[in-house]
């Protein structure tokens, strides 16, 4: 007996409840702005600038205190220092110097210098320093990447199907993103340049799951000419429900195994991730199957297209694998 | 039917064989790999910094510098015209083209002809600085003017041009490239990779460095060394009170304290060089030894020989080294600097001035440094998440979809083998965020498959035949597919553009990754699949 984890035939009636996840998408919208302005995100050096040393203890529990105050004395400025993963390792943040780069490095030096010095059981891990204009550049650069990226999607759905899906699927992506900042504010994880791959990943990741309910929406528009749009929707998601799920779970599987497994570097970016495919299958079945029916899409549209040049309807009777 | 045309088969089979032959290198030692034929590719992964441990830098040029140096010297030449011309005995001193007011203003020199008849002498002397030409095209024949010259009247201008800019801050880049390599890996052993990034920075990755500061140090030194003639006339107080012309002179800090008043015109400068070594002075106190090269030799022979009793300064950045007596004039073309101090700095100043002097000044924008261990730890935790989300997904493909899941496992462990051969041909650096991107692909690989099976089972729900319905669930699957993998890989395409180091990373294994997985997941598995149907006649699908 095979795994099934939802039954073969569901008949959920998820436009009916449209009116609360809609409602719902939009609180955690706005609180997602709100807590970007009030409480902002934890940017990390890549777009404060700044240093950060990582070091680990080769004798039990690192002394978090003693570190502070030996970085404090060598630095101009905030000094932080936090765990990193495990009570051994350390993450020592320091603020941007004063001054040009020289005083960037100096600073990291002094600070390195001075701890191994004074506290041998110190082993050097890795150490990172960017400036501000470099910093500067990267957080341009990965606002542009991420509005790229979503335009260039707006583009192409628009081009495979009607405007309304391009308009639907983007506004699910803005959701997903918008939603995936309001956790990284809430959360105080490090908002860094690994996060932007992660927000477009889960734009790419959002887009697949809604591209997918889409192309069965714009099947079944075309083979039950009869059904009420509303019903369509709810068929086409029920349909699509297993893979929608199946896929979601094999990509959690990989994503939980990196956080717990990955190592602290990379645990910010799975994070992300994790909450980018929950929230994205979410926005796919909530909000961009809804906004279909918002938008007032209309099935002649979707039937003046040449059935015969459409690879999505049903040609087995003509050439069978001619698509491949 | 469900039959696959034999080359469609052999084309398949290849593939996964090419696959297989480019990641194998990944698996063996370094005495194996030296053993393989010469037609078997030998590269393994490239891992980035971040993996195999080392030094990242950014620098930031100021190449602005070069414009400046360029104009000065322009300027330079321009009065060295007039005056060469002021000293002609043979015409009236009203016919010799002699100019005033030359002094540099934004990208130009600016200056008037003395006397405004001479228009066209003027242009006839200033002639060669228009026809020079800078860079080279592609053909090897010079590629742009670097100088136009213009006059209203007798106020003339010689005006650098933007392309002729350009060139220069891609010239001075490459120089400078090519200054940092021969300081940082003066054997040429290091792997080191140093690439420029946008007009004004440059990349250098040290694998293995674990101290940034000592190469920034010793990049960071210009290391400028020059020649100069030295004002001996002035006293103390003149020096002081500086007392002396200032748009010809310059006062210098000396090493053993004190200031000097130096020429600005340089005799010779390190880019005469032809080597350095350390070496010994009479009194056993270290010293380098240098060469000049043919015109250096000649230009500092004459000076000497024209100079001598006089002293002359030897000096090196901002700093007067020494101020020797001139004895004789010194003919052979090779000299000694004196006053090294211990015999390391003896040592580190010839290796600068046989690297040459950086062309501009840089600034380290950037630094990230990962110990050996990190790194190690790096790809240790990497391979354990990738092994674990692995088993995981394929054990749960298994429980899912049986027989097809297993085909499905076949595809993704033909999919992990083909992107490990891929990102080895073309040597794409494997980072940490690279890792995660091929982790995450083993998610997303079997989308495909799973769209594939779950509308073979709908297909088989609706009463159709084994046959039919694995046709039907690959065909209605494959535009669905197509759409849902190009948005991604649009995402990736964008990300590789706009992204920088390990984001590109990600992004380079996440695109490889997602066409490996359009081959494997639709053409391998139902190679596979039809296979077995073909063979075994199900009347149901197990799925």
């Amino acid at each position: 007996m095979l795994l099934r984890l939802v039954p073969e035939k569901t008949d959920i009636k998820f436009l009916g409840m449209r009116k609360v996840a809609i409602a719902l998408s939009i609180m955690l919208i706005i609180a997602s702005i709100i807590l970007f302005f009030s409480r902002g995100l934890n940017y990390g050096i890549d777009f404060k600038g700044g240093m950060n040393l990582f070091m680990q203890s080769t004798s039990g529990p690192a002394d978090i205190a003693r570190i502070r105050s030996i970085s404090a004395d060598n630095a101009i400025g905030e000094v932080k220092v936090k765990e990193f993963g495990t009570n051994t390792d350390v993450v020592i943040s320091i603020e941007l110097q004063p001054g040009d780069a020289k005083a960037q490095s100096d600073a990291l030096v002094a600070v390195r210098t001075a701890l191994t010095t004074a506290m041998p059981e110190l082993k050097f891990q890795s150490s990172e320093g960017i400036g501000a204009q470099v910093s500067g550049e990267l957080k341009r650069d990965g606002v542009i990447a991420v509005s790229i990226a979503v335009l260039a999607v707006l583009i192409y759905i628009w081009f495979r199907f009607e405007w309304q899906f391009g308009l639907g699927a983007v506004i699910a992506l803005a959701h997903d993103v918008l939603l995936t900042i309001g956790f990284f504010s809430i959360s105080g994880l490090e908002f860094n340049l690994s996060i932007i791959a992660a927000l477009l990943t889960i734009v790419g990741y959002s887009l697949n799951d809604t591209v997918v309910v889409y192309d069965r929406v714009r099947e079944n528009v075309r083979k039950f000419r009869k059904m009420v749009m509303e019903d369509v929707l709810d068929l086409s998601l029920n349909q699509t429900l297993a893979r929608t799920v199946m896929t979601s779970v094999t990509t959690l599987v990989a994503l939980f195994a990196l956080f717990f497994l990955g190592g602290e570097v990379i645990r910010g970016f799975t994070a992300a991730m994790i909450w980018g495919v929950a929230v994205g299958t979410y926005s796919s079945v909530f909000v961009a199957s809804p906004m279909l029916l918002v938008f007032k899409l209309r099935r002649e549209a979707l039937l003046m297209d040449d059935d015969k040049n459409d690879p999505t309807v049903d040609k087995s009777k003509l050439t069978p694998f001619d698509h491949v | 039917m469900l039959t696959f045309p034999r080359w469609k088969v052999l084309m398949i089979l290849g593939v996964v064989l090419l696959g297989i032959l480019t990641s194998l290198p990944n698996f063996l030692s370094e005495k194996q790999r030296e053993a393989l034929p010469s037609f078997m590719p030998e590269q393994t992964l490239a891992l980035g910094l971040d993996l195999q441990g080392g030094v990242y830098l950014l620098f930031e040029a100021k190449t602005e510098d070069v414009i400046a140096t360029r104009l000065t010297n322009l300027s330079e030449q321009v009065r060295d015209i007039s005056l060469t011309e002021g000293r002609r005995r043979d015409i009236p001193r009203d016919q010799r083209v002699t100019f005033s007011g030359i002094k540099v203003q934004d990208n130009s020199v600016v200056f008037r002809l003395r006397n405004p008849e001479l228009v066209d002498g003027a242009r006839e002397k200033l002639a060669p600085f228009i026809q020079a030409q800078v860079g080279t095209n592609a053909f090897g024949a010079a590629g742009a003017t670097e100088i136009e010259l213009t006059h209203e009247g007798a106020e003339f201008r010689l005006e650098l041009t933007e392309q002729g800019i350009l060139i220069q801050q891609r010239e001075a880049i490459a120089r400078s490239m090519e200054v940092i390599r021969r300081r940082v890996d003066p054997d040429g052993v290091k792997e080191i990779s140093l690439k420029p990034s946008g007009s004004n920075r440059i990349i250098l990755e040290v694998p293995g460095a674990e101290n940034p500061q000592e190469l920034i140090d010793i990049i960071g030194k210009t290391a400028k060394l020059s020649f100069h003639d030295v004002d001996s006339n002035l006293s103390p107080e003149d020096i002081e009170a500086e007392r002396f012309n200032k748009s010809r002179y310059s006062k210098v800090q000396m090493k053993e304290g004190g200031y000097i008043v130096i020429h600005n015109r340089e005799i010779v400068s390190g880019d005469d060089l032809t080597d350095a070594k350390p070496s010994f002075d009479q009194s056993g106190q270290p010293a380098v030894a240098f060469t000049f090269n043919t015109s250096g030799s000649k230009r500092f022979g004459n000076h000497t020989a024209k100079n001598i009793g006089r002293p002359f300064a030897i000096k090196l950045d901002d700093e007067v080294i020494s101020a020797p007596r001139i004895i004789g004039a010194i003919l052979g073309g090779s000299g000694q600097i004196t006053n090294m101090g211990t015999t390391a700095d003896a040592q580190e100043l010839a290796t600068l001035l046989k690297s040459g002097a950086l062309p501009v000044e840089l600034t380290v924008e950037t630094q990230k440094t990962v110990g050996p261990d990190m790194g190690q730890e790096g790809v240790d935790k990497g391979k354990l998440a990738a092994v674990i989300g692995f088993v995981g997904v394929v054990i749960y493909m298994i429980f899912s979809y049986g027989r097809f899941g297993i085909a499905a496992n076949m595809a993704l462990i033909t999919n992990l083998i083909l992107i490990m051969g891929a990102l080895s041909v073309f040597q794409a650096t494997l980072t940490l965020p690279g890792i995660a991107g091929i982790v995450l692909t083993i998610g997303m690989a079997v989308d495909a498959n799973v769209l594939i099976f779950e509308r073979i089972r709908e297909e088989q729900r609706n009463g159709r035949k084994p046959f039919q319905a694995v046709e039907q669930g690959y065909g209605q699957a494959f535009s669905t597919i197509m759409d849902a993998n190009i948005t991604t890989f649009i995402a990736a395409a964008v990300l590789y553009m706009l992204g920088s180091g390990p984001v590109q990373g990600f992004a380079v294994t996440l695109a490889v990754g997602i066409l490996t997985s359009m081959f494997t997941a639709i053409l391998l598995t139902r190679l596979i699949l039809t296979s077995w149907l073909k063979r075994a006649r199900p009347t149901t699908l197990p799925i």
